[in-house]
């Protein structure tokens, strides 16, 4: 028993997870709550999720590199134009080329900003919304004025699509040509206990994946290994951290801070165009709806890391993924919180931490009694989850994380020793 | 020959305008448009007598909005929030007013404070969080944006709606102000009667400018702001609280925010509806970098930018995308900070050159 | 024996300051040989022309035998001379091997050679008995095993003549210790060690040969066995030392500042200061002497309410002010001149009439019934100040920006002093400063003093501290280990103290 006690004190961030997932798996076994844990909901979250780990994993390139990239979002909004625009005319994967060239320009652009002109980086960052938003709309009505389905503010749909493909026995993918049994939808079927909810976990990430999606998750460890691995990636770690030093080593500082920030467009752009090609089909005006700033959160609190934006963009993707099909389960998500926050409560009182523990249990009554005072969650809050999630977990995660020591501040060359 | 530099800091928005011109131009000849024609339409028609009218009218939440975001700017904070913290406080402050009965100059008064106090707290949160937690504001600000969103849509919907003759249907709708709670148009107060109205509340503007400039130039506490905002160390050991002073920040630049629906509330609307004027938050930013921060080169800011706005309507009648206005204003807000900064830099460095040799001179 | 290095009458000069002199000494190879002075005595850059950071004027420089001219640092790293400077080198977020091979291989997509690098560093490490971890990340290290990475790197990089920048500035006693032994394996190993250093007790401990420097010049050099305290803090401090001018006003017998078993927040491990208990009168200078570094700045900083202090009181005017905020502090009458102008105490793109309010925004000079800054005021005042102290200038609407240093500190100076205030507090007031303006600075904080002003001297510079203090004390590790009377104070002391040897 007490080695158990040690355990939880011992990793009390696991523990702490280990307890939402479990809670999480319990009310889910509930009919309304159902979907919580369902291939469907998880396959949303995918989808959903790609765009903000894509743009994350390029905020990691350009921040690594010393630079703030508050455009993001722009840099999104030219991969969704572009991405319409050439999906719409040429087909899917010239989509996603126009893409990614779309946002690399606005990423050049924020680069010469900001390293050869020494603009503040935020500053920079606001224009080029303001520039690519502005951009977005003009070029809609150029390019699409005279097209039935387009106008100022919309694309025409976009012609075909990418194919995807599932995994031969797990989740009925063809294997050799022949069609296979799908285990996994199987067992979910089951309805048992975890493994069902598992069976859903799973089947969602492995069953009809796009290519593009499967490109996009392999960029995770890709991006791994270069930051990690190779040269470039420990010289455009160094310049971030400390470019004094590195350009006293030899380093071409401002050739690294160009070549992440301009990633970091490149990257961007590909989520634009994935959330074309892979959710909506087309090009709307305000389509990106804040991800790119939700992927520069998910950049701040994964730590600077691929897996760490991974998981946040995770978190996000279900989220949405939950706001957009189930409105029951985000209702159900209320229960979830309150239990939780009740078990936070009793750890903060016990560790005579009053006044937060209080605060705890006063929250944890009153989502308790939202829950059950009401059958749903009303569809405006609803739609807002990502960006409070984001909050909450910035203003928890803020004091343990550790950014580049540079990042932000303007440099000029020879200004080392 | 220091007036070389005051005249060349002058007019560096003139020369970065200029450059956006020329580049606006190329986009226009890329498109098979005539530059000449788009120009002389877009002055023609802005500078027409209900163009005019228009374009104050315009201008009045614009500068408010870039006020609010110079407040920060000042202090070497973003609030990116202006937008959230503007229509939160419109709300409220719509529906405050129209439960209260009171003589007209109170009415009004009350509307604004009521504003002001739930637009500053709004943007308070952001600087609790970066003060308590070490959240950066831009972040927090721009969340709180979708969220204030989100709570304004649920609450019109659900909270404060008109109901109809009936009392059944729902208009998302606060009820209307009574004439207590309306501000005149100034043509009527004036007396002027074949122009169209212009709004009241540009008094009131004019007003916050002032209060921007006494507040930031002439208070002791915007001396505090503006060192911190250029040498935080020195602040510190002059005795400046970092901590207490982006929470105030925040909060006036936030209360400040709450006025920029005013002049359509209480001037134009009179209630606060699901058509009320969003994206002024963002506006604002422009026009405060545009305008340096200064309280009249905001203003002239925001008269460009209503201007630009104003008087590409008519360009969609001469078969020109109307749009181009919104693409000149992306880029003239990249070439002006681009501009200011190298302009800034340069006379930085000449001014410590100038005075050197003056002093060498005189030795 | 070898040499390593000849140094033949180097000299080298910068405007207004002759750094070095003809100096001229060798470095035997495989010793440990120490470089000792005091602040200013042209010790730093010595070891800039001897790692290519700068050139002589004059002289000739060989490393083993051969004539060494040196472009920038990669010649002095090619020559086999490596640097490990006193602020660490380091990026922090990066592991022990990532910071020990940065720079090596071009910035291209292949695999860094992990399997290579590792092992070769890590035998490294053991040859010269620096046994470090190399998968550890740079910010979890202590302060210790930091200076032994960098060490590593640039052994990694080919080197066998060490210079070391007061390598135990920032060691604890047993860091300190650890370093004495890697040093002693590595000499052992045929490498030669360059020691930069002011504490005179570690020197005699580890060095091989002492070269004292002063004023620019060589003062000469000693082996260990023939160096005794006595003679090398005469060489360090010279046989003369300014007279005290007499004063003609009398102390008063008011108490001005008190600080009372005074101990900061550790920091990094590291007691700045501790045991601290001073008692300053009205119309006395009290200077504390000491090499920077041994915690007079954290020591300021509390006095002014930026530093946190862990125990003990502070009183002004015999009334406790230590829970008071540095708005407050100000307001009841404290003034600072910091050691660094342009960053703690001028905003220097404001003009002369915003600097001059600095500090005092909330005063009643500067600040109306309803908060209006007094301009009218700071205008006067900021002319007044420029006039007083001869402040070469164009006019008050100048960017601070503009100034000379000399000029900046005139004008800092004469804002503090100007104030009127109850206390001063003076942290190397005439750093860096021209000696025209450091003779006005020395009569204003005298006049000062005659009007019954209670300053806090803290400096570096012995001419300054025995020329304005009316008692001295000397602070050495964050303890006031003397007091001395300036009239009576020999360089013996002086040096003994600063340097830790202790009488």
């Amino acid at each position: 028993m007490s080695n158990f006690l040690n355990f939880i004190k011992d990793n009390k961030e696991k523990t702490f997870f280990i307890f939402i997932l479990f809670w999480l798996l319990v009310i889910a076994q509930i009919e309304t709550y159902s979907q919580l844990t369902t291939s469907g909901t998880f396959a949303a979250t995918m989808r959903l999720a790609i765009p903000i780990l894509l743009a994350g994993l390029g905020g990691i390139f350009s921040e690594r590199s010393g630079v703030v990239n508050i455009g993001l979002e722009g840099m999104m909004i030219m991969g969704t134009w572009f991405g319409a625009w050439a999906a719409w005319l040429y087909g899917p994967w010239w989509g996603v080329a126009a893409g990614i060239f779309g946002g690399l320009i606005f990423g050049l652009i924020h680069a010469i900003a900001t390293v050869s002109f020494q603009v503040d980086h935020i500053v920079s960052g606001v224009a080029i919304n303001i520039l690519a938003a502005g951009t977005a709309r003009f070029f809609s009505v150029v390019a699409y004025a005279n097209e039935s389905q387009g106008g100022a503010t919309q694309s025409p749909r976009i012609s075909g699509e990418i194919s995807s493909f599932s995994l031969p026995f797990l989740s009925g993918g063809t294997f050799l040509g022949n069609e296979t049994i799908d285990l996994l939808q199987n067992l979910e079927d089951l309805n048992l206990f975890f493994i069902s909810d598992i069976s859903g976990l799973l089947g969602g990430l492995t069953r009809d994946i796009s290519y593009l999606s499967f490109i996009a998750l392999s960029l995770v460890p890709i991006c791994m290994w270069v930051l990690w691995s190779t040269p470039f990636g420990l010289q455009l770690r160094s310049v971030g951290e400390f470019p004094v030093g590195s350009e006293s080593l030899g380093i071409n500082v401002y050739l690294m801070k160009y070549i992440g920030v301009t990633l970091s467009g490149a990257f961007s752009g590909l989520a634009g165009a994935y959330l074309v090609i892979e959710s909506s089909g087309i090009y709307r005006e305000n389509q990106t709806g804040g991800r790119g700033f939700i992927a520069l959160a998910s950049v701040i609190f994964g730590n600077w890391r691929p897996t760490g934006v991974l998981m946040g963009s995770g978190l996000f993707g279900y989220a949405d993924a939950l706001q957009l099909r189930s409105e029951e389960s985000v209702h159900g998500l209320l229960l979830l919180i309150s239990i939780v926050l009740l078990a936070l409560s009793i750890y903060l009182l016990f560790n005579k931490k009053s006044r937060n523990g209080a605060i705890s249990l006063l929250m944890a009554f009153g989502f308790g009694i939202w829950f059950l005072n009401s059958t749903s969650v009303p569809n405006e809050f609803v739609y807002f989850t990502p960006h409070i999630t984001t909050l909450v977990v910035l203003s928890f995660a803020s004091q343990r994380l550790r950014m580049p020591k540079s990042v932000g501040q303007p440099y000029k060359k020879g200004e080392g020793g | 020959m220091k007036i070389y530099l005051k005249i060349l800091s002058f007019f560096t928005p003139v020369i970065a305008l200029a450059i956006s011109f020329g580049l606006t131009t190329f986009i226009l000849i890329m498109i098979d448009r005539d530059p000449v024609e788009t120009f002389t339409l877009m002055f023609d028609y802005g500078t027409t007598g209900k163009s005019i009218v228009s374009i104050l009218n315009r201008s009045i939440p614009l500068y408010i909005s870039a006020v609010a975001v110079a407040v920060g700017f000042k202090m070497g904070m973003f609030n990116i929030g202006v937008e959230g913290q503007y229509i939160l406080g419109a709300l409220i402050a719509a529906q405050v007013g129209a439960v209260l009965i009171l003589p007209r100059p109170l009415h009004v008064l009350t509307i604004f404070i009521v504003a002001a106090v739930v637009s500053g707290i709004w943007a308070g949160i952001s600087g609790y969080l970066k003060v308590k937690k070490g959240v950066h504001e831009v972040i927090s600000t721009i969340m709180l944006n979708y969220i204030g969103a989100g709570i304004v849509a649920y609450l019109l919907a659900n909270v404060f709606f008109e109901k109809d003759e009936n009392n059944s249907l729902k208009v998302p709708q606060t009820n209307y102000l009574l004439e207590s709670g309306q501000l005149p148009p100034l043509n009527n107060i004036l007396g002027i009667e074949d122009l169209p109205n212009l709004n009241s509340f540009i008094v009131g503007a004019v007003f916050v400018g002032i209060f921007y400039y006494w507040l930031v130039w002439k208070t002791s506490l915007g001396f505090d702001l503006r060192a911190t905002g250029l040498n935080p160390v020195a602040a510190k050991f002059s005795g400046a609280d970092p901590n207490k002073l982006i929470v105030l920040a925040m909060l006036i630049s936030g209360g400040i925010a709450g006025l920029v629906g005013m002049s359509n509330l209480v001037g134009y609307f009179h209630r606060y509806t699901i058509d009320f004027p969003t994206g002024l938050g963002f506006a604002g930013i422009t026009v405060a970098l545009l305008g340096r921060n200064h309280p009249v080169g905001m203003a002239l800011g925001a008269l460009l930018i209503s201007f630009l706005e104003r008087s590409s309507q008519i360009l969609d009648l001469n078969n020109i995308p109307k749009e181009i206005e919104r693409i000149m204003q992306g880029i003239v807000i990249l070439v002006v900070v681009v501009s200011y900064e190298v302009v800034r830099r340069y006379i930085l460095t000449q001014e410590v050159k100038l005075a050197s040799r003056m002093v060498d001179k005189d030795e | 024996m070898n040499t390593a290095i000849n140094i033949e009458n180097i000299s080298k000069s910068f405007p207004g300051v002759l750094a070095n002199d003809s100096v001229s000494f060798d470095i035997t190879s495989g010793t440990i040989h120490a470089i000792v002075g005091e602040n200013g005595a042209g010790k730093s850059t010595l070891m800039k022309i001897l790692y290519g950071m700068q050139k002589p004027d004059n002289g000739i420089l060989k490393i083993n035998g051969d004539i060494a001219k040196f472009q920038s640092p990669k010649d002095a790293i090619s020559a086999g001379i490596g640097m490990v400077h006193q602020h660490f080198m380091l990026a922090d977020n990066l592991t022990v091997w990532e910071n020990i091979v940065l720079g090596i291989d071009s910035s291209n997509l292949s695999k860094i050679k992990k399997s290579k690098y590792i092992p070769d560093i890590t035998d490294l490490s053991k040859k010269y008995s620096l046994p470090i971890d190399v998968n550890l990340t740079i910010d979890d290290l202590g302060v210790g095993e930091k200076q032994r990475v960098e060490i590593l790197k640039v052994l990694y990089r080919g080197a066998n003549i060490l210079i070391l920048d007061e390598p135990t500035a920032v060691l604890v006693p047993q860091e300190v210790e650890e370093l004495f032994e890697n040093l002693k394996n590595l000499v052992s190993q045929g490498v030669t060690i360059l020691f930069i250093s002011h504490k005179l007790d570690e020197v005699m401990e580890i060095a091989d040969r002492i070269s004292v420097m002063r004023g620019g010049q060589h003062v000469g050099t000693v082996s260990k066995e023939t160096a005794s305290k006595k003679i090398l803090a005469e060489m360090m401090i010279g046989k003369d030392l300014p007279t005290p001018p007499s004063r003609e006003t009398l102390i008063s017998s008011e108490n001005c500042l008190q600080l009372k078993d005074l101990r900061g927040e550790p920091s990094l491990g590291k007691i700045p200061f501790e045991d601290i208990n001073l008692e300053i009168k009205k119309g006395e200078i009290c200077g504390i002497a000491g090499v920077e570094g041994n915690g007079q700045r954290e020591l300021s900083e509390a006095i002014l309410g930026l530093y946190p202090v862990e125990s003990g009181q502070i009183f002004l005017e015999d009334i406790e002010i230590t829970k008071l905020s540095t708005r407050e502090r100000r307001l009841t009458g404290i003034s600072f001149i910091p050691e660094d102008r342009q960053s703690q105490g001028l905003v220097v793109e404001s003009n002369l009439v915003e600097n001059i309010i600095l500090g005092k925004q909330s005063s009643n000079t500067y600040s109306s019934k309803f908060k209006n800054v007094l301009f009218k005021n700071a205008s006067k005042n900021s002319k007044d100040v420029v006039d007083n102290y001869e402040v070469k200038t164009p006019n008050v609407q100048t960017l601070a920006l503009a100034l000379s240093g000399g000029n900046q500190q005139k004008f800092v100076v004469g804002r503090e002093i100007d104030g009127k205030p109850t206390f001063l507090l003076a942290s190397q007031p005439t750093r860096g400063v021209d000696i025209g303006a450091q003779a006005l600075i020395w009569d204003k904080l005298k006049e000062a003093r005659d009007m019954g002003l209670g300053v806090l001297l803290i400096s570096a510079d012995l001419d300054e501290l025995l020329g304005l203090s009316d008692k001295l004390y000397v602070i050495y590790e964050g303890k006031l280990v003397k007091q001395l009377e300036p009239t009576e104070a020999t360089p013996e002391q002086l040096g003994s103290y600063m340097t830790g040897l202790g009488i």
